[in-house]
């Protein structure tokens, strides 16, 4: 495909992508061959429950992106492997009841390992919501994003301990709730108390 | 107007979860949505937080959201860690870096670089590690840095990882972390452990001069890793058994780029590689996880050829797993490596055909690429036996694949003749209507070069036809098959199987059908006509033939019409002409390993030089270019005297079917044509063939062309013939163009190409397409 992505990528442009040549993932530049692009949570009506992107994409593209490749996964049987191929990238995903856990990897990625990302993932829900359901996953998005957050960072692991990351959220959900500190919780770092909103927006 | 508290976030949830129909649930956004927007125009501190949530609940329904953009970067400003949690958060989902409004984040992002809580500063080096547009991290990469450099290991690990994402969007950037990973690799904490071997894989991977840098620290990352391996339970870190699985596969990863093209470091790590291969513990995924990025690393460095053996056999030991997932990994792997280990390979050969009958698509489809990489002359027969029968069973999305690696394992280590052209028959009759459009071009040139075997190949051509004429690729080699050798099949000739007996009148009612029959697609009654038209000269009952000619004359297919026409000047004015024209082809050469695409021969009267040489195909090429070289080839002679005859206007490629070439750009002596084809089968395709042209008298080198086209349209350009224009009208270059269009064409061009020694670029609209190229 010569010279299509010397930089005319003026109004004229977005008119095929999506046509022919997806020149979808093109538009994203160049990224390493590790990394993992986005994850997505859906339920098995393909209801999203949650979507963490890593690379910028309008919202326009991710909701395409995310409507073929729910259709894509949910038309998978029981009984065919975990991955599978689609436009560039690999996806990975697993069904944990309910929910649909959904990755989209790199050329060069290890596909069993992010099979355990997964896993970790839910393995951490399960610890903080206690036995965790797709109904906690609706009603407490935002503290699936916060988990998440603490786990990966632009798509990489970045603990692997169970523990701290579980205590990291612990402490993060005590500074909303305004108690104070006088302790010192990491090695030398003070944390001073913060005034927060009153606790009630984020309790059922 | 009375003014009430926001309802809260789970309510709203609730609520909206107890709508029946879309239209419910609409009515209920829009009217949250409306009180949310005045609650923003209030500019209420208080519910600011709860109404950005609110909004980042309907986000994910897929409603719109973007009224909230600036509300989060006010959340972000606040000094209540509630507000900038979620205010951070709905930057992630709302914001992306499209949008300048994206940059007001930075200074919100620096001050929390440097907050006093922890937590705090974790919120910004995530947001910016995720999303951080370009002008972001040039801004903020000082205090990344920073805080790579801290103590505290809760910042540092998620630094490294911003700092990863910084190179990233920045390349120019790695220099200013160089220092900061100097002792990376001496902490004991876990998690910057594993984000700092990110780092030094992305830095890696990008800068070689980093990488001959870091191949110091080859036996460090060995210890780590045997630390690993040999250390007790450790409970934080142990996942069925196995200590820190995540750090494994990174630092083995990170071996595997180090070791790559160096003997040194390859050798350093040996012992550790055949450890971890020979010791991990393969019951669960997660070992099977550390395995195959072993595998992985020992198939890239330069390992000592035990090492390789033992990585194939755990691959080969994969292939037989219960877990699919691990066959799949198993598949993949061997695939990439059968080129370079084939005879290890080539030992678990029956486990990998085995896999042909897996139920899993990707499985399968692995399979069967990796057992057409396995084929080789010994174990041909045996082989093809299996993926016949693969292609027998299969889904029909495997079946041009297959059909194709048929057809080129055949090619390459067919033991007979006999048995390539029953094979190429077993695939036409079995999947005649899955082969790819350029196989019959392929097929024809097999057969022709395949001299003995004419009378056998057409005799059973012919009673496949009598069986089904659906499958146009098989329709289209019987049909030239006949026209070629149509004689030696009436003659009963065949010598491999008993001849059938067959008269002149019998095949010439099989060629009459297809070219009435609507199952035969438009370029399948082209093949019919000009075997027809041949067999004039073959066969005695011209006058049939005549009268066949003549009928199609005014025929309403454009095509059909100007071939029976040119047919039938043949049969008139330059009958003399006739047998000369249509006598046999001869052995084809192949310039391309694609297949025919320059045919060098002389055919009667036509000139060799008139004749317009192709350019080899290149991969995608539509099917129609490539298949006109060879069924083109008698016509293009026709059609050339019909030049000459009736003083048509010179159209290079007459197959054009009426759509008049054009001039799309002439100036400074670089001139580009435009000619015309429909695609086949899908009809609101239009090719357009751009033929470029030099008259200075000094090359055009580095010559690209670009186009772009409105909106509504799309777009495809394959790869150009070449990149230099040639000075003086000595040749062309040119590259094909696929445009899907139902509306006035308009294009713009871009031309970029180096000319006595300047870079020359010229920018053009293109307004004068013909109304035929776009209805």
């Amino acid at each position: 495909m010569d010279g299509w992505m010397d930089g005319w990528m003026d109004g004229w442009m977005d008119g095929w992508m999506g046509g022919w040549v997806d020149g979808l993932l093109l538009t994203i530049g160049i990224t390493s061959s590790f990394q993992m692009q986005f994850m997505l949570l859906f339920s098995r009506q393909g209801k999203l429950r949650l979507q963490k992107w890593y690379v910028p994409l309008s919202d326009k593209e991710k909701k395409k992106i995310t409507r073929e490749l729910v259709q894509t996964v949910l038309a998978r049987k029981p009984k065919m492997c975990s991955f599978l191929e689609w436009r560039d990238l690999k996806i990975v995903y697993k069904r944990y009841a309910s929910l649909y856990f959904c990755c989209a990897i790199e050329d060069q990625d290890n596909e069993l390992i992010t099979l355990e990302i997964i896993h970790r993932y839910v393995e951490l829900l399960d610890k903080y919501f206690g036995s965790v359901c797709e109904l906690d996953i609706i009603f407490n998005f935002e503290k699936a994003y916060f988990i998440l957050d603490e786990f990966l960072l632009g798509g990489e692991a970045q603990e692997t301990s169970k523990k701290n990351v579980l205590k990291a959220i612990e402490q993060a959900d005590l500074l909303q709730e305004n108690i104070d500190y006088q302790t010192r919780l990491f090695a030398g770092v003070m944390v001073p108390s913060m005034a927060s909103e009153s606790s009630g927006l984020f309790q059922s | 107007w009375v003014c009430h508290t926001p309802i809260r976030l789970r309510e709203l949830i609730r609520t909206i979860r107890t709508a029946r129909t879309q239209a419910e649930e609409r009515e209920m956004i829009q009217k949250e949505c409306a009180a949310i927007r005045s609650s923003f125009r209030e500019e209420d501190n208080t519910y600011r937080c709860r109404n950005v949530a609110k909004l980042l609940y309907m986000h994910m329904l897929g409603y719109p959201a973007h009224f909230g953009q600036l509300e989060c970067l006010k959340l972000i400003a606040s000094q209540k860690f509630t507000d900038k949690r979620i205010g951070y958060l709905g930057a992630m989902l709302l914001l992306d870096e499209r949008q300048d409004v994206h940059l007001l984040m930075t200074n919100c992002i620096k001050n929390d670089l440097n907050h006093s809580t922890q937590y705090v500063q974790g919120l910004a080096l995530c947001t910016l590690g995720c999303m951080g547009s370009s002008e972001m991290c040039r801004d903020l990469a000082g205090e990344v840095e920073k805080l790579l450099k801290t103590s505290n290991s809760y910042l540092r690990k998620k630094a490294a990882l911003c700092a990863v994402h910084v190179i990233r969007k920045v390349p120019e950037l790695m220099e200013m972390f160089l220092p900061a990973t100097k002792n990376l690799l001496s902490e004991k904490n876990h998690g910057v452990l594993h984000t700092s071997v990110v780092l030094l894989t992305e830095m890696c991977e990008r800068s070689p001069d980093m990488l001959a840098h870091f191949r110091k620290l080859v036996p460090q990352l060995v210890r780590i890793l045997k630390n690993l391996i040999m250390s007790g339970y450790s409970p934080e870190h142990d996942v069925s058994g196995i200590s820190d699985p995540f750090l494994q596969v990174r630092i083995l990863r990170l071996l595997r780029i180090l070791g790559k093209g160096d003997d040194d470091s390859s050798e350093a790590m040996n012992d550790i590689l055949a450890q971890v291969a020979t010791n991990t513990e393969t019951s669960k995924n997660v070992g099977n996880a550390i395995l195959y990025e072993t595998v992985l690393t020992i198939m890239d460095i330069k390992s000592e050829s035990g090492l390789r053996v033992l990585a194939i056999n755990i691959l080969g030991r994969f292939l037989l797993n219960n877990d699919k997932n691990i066959r799949y990994v198993a598949l993949t792997s061997l695939l990439k490596t059968v080129q370079t280990d084939h005879n290890a390979v080539q030992r678990h050969r029956s486990t990998i055909v085995d896999c042909l009958k897996d139920l899993d698509v990707s499985i399968k489809r692995r399979a069967m690429e990796l057992s057409f990489a396995l084929v080789n002359g010994n174990n041909i027969r045996g082989m093809m036996k299996e993926l016949l029968y693969f292609l027998d069973s299969c889904d029909p999305e495997f079946k041009a694949d297959c059909a194709s690696g048929v057809f080129l394992a055949a090619e390459k280590y067919a033991p007979s003749k006999r048995w390539h052209i029953d094979t190429i028959m077993r695939v036409l009759t079995t999947a005649g209507s899955y082969v790819r459009d350029d196989s019959v071009p392929n097929l024809i040139q097999l057969i022709t070069n395949s001299v003995e075997m004419h009378a056998y190949t057409v005799q059973r051509l012919y009673k496949a036809l009598l069986d089904d004429i659906s499958q146009q690729p098989l329709v289209q080699v019987a049909s030239w098959c006949i026209g070629e050798y149509g004689d030696l099949l009436i003659s009963g000739q065949c010598e491999e199987e008993e001849p059938i007996q067959v008269t002149e009148d019998e095949v010439l009612d099989v060629l009459e059908g297809l070219l009435v029959s609507n199952l035969s697609s438009p370029v399948t009654r082209g093949y019919s006509l000009t075997a027809i038209m041949k067999l004039s000269t073959r066969f005695s009952s011209v006058n049939r033939i005549k009268k066949v000619v003549s009928i199609y004359g005014s025929s309403i297919d454009v095509e059909l019409q100007q071939r029976a026409v040119e047919y039938n000047a043949l049969f008139k004015k330059y009958d003399h002409m006739r047998p000369a024209l249509l006598e046999r082809m001869p052995i084809m050469e192949k310039t391309a390993s694609n297949g025919p695409t320059e045919i060098v021969q002389t055919n009667g009267e036509a000139e060799p030089s008139v004749v317009e040489p192709k350019h080899p195909p290149p991969v995608g090429q539509p099917a129609s270019q490539v298949k006109n070289t060879v069924f083109g080839l008698v016509s293009r002679c026709l059609s050339l005297m019909a030049f000459y005859l009736f003083d048509l206007s010179k159209t290079v490629n007459f197959l054009s079917i009426g759509i008049p070439p054009m001039t799309a750009y002439n100036k400074n002596g670089l001139k580009i044509d435009f000619t015309f084809e429909r695609a086949n089968p899908n009809p609101n395709v239009a090719v357009i063939t751009i033929h470029a042209s030099n008259s200075t008298e000094a090359d055009m080198t580095d010559f690209v062309f670009q186009a772009a086209v409105p909106k509504t349209f799309q777009l495809q350009l394959l790869s150009p013939s070449s990149n230099v224009v040639p000075a003086l009208n000595q040749g062309t270059v040119t590259q094909v163009i696929r445009v899907l269009n139902q509306q006035k064409l308009r294009m713009r061009i871009k031309l970029t190409y180096i000319h006595k020694g300047s870079a020359v670029q010229d920018l053009a609209e293109v307004n004068n397409f013909p109304p035929q190229s776009w209805q």
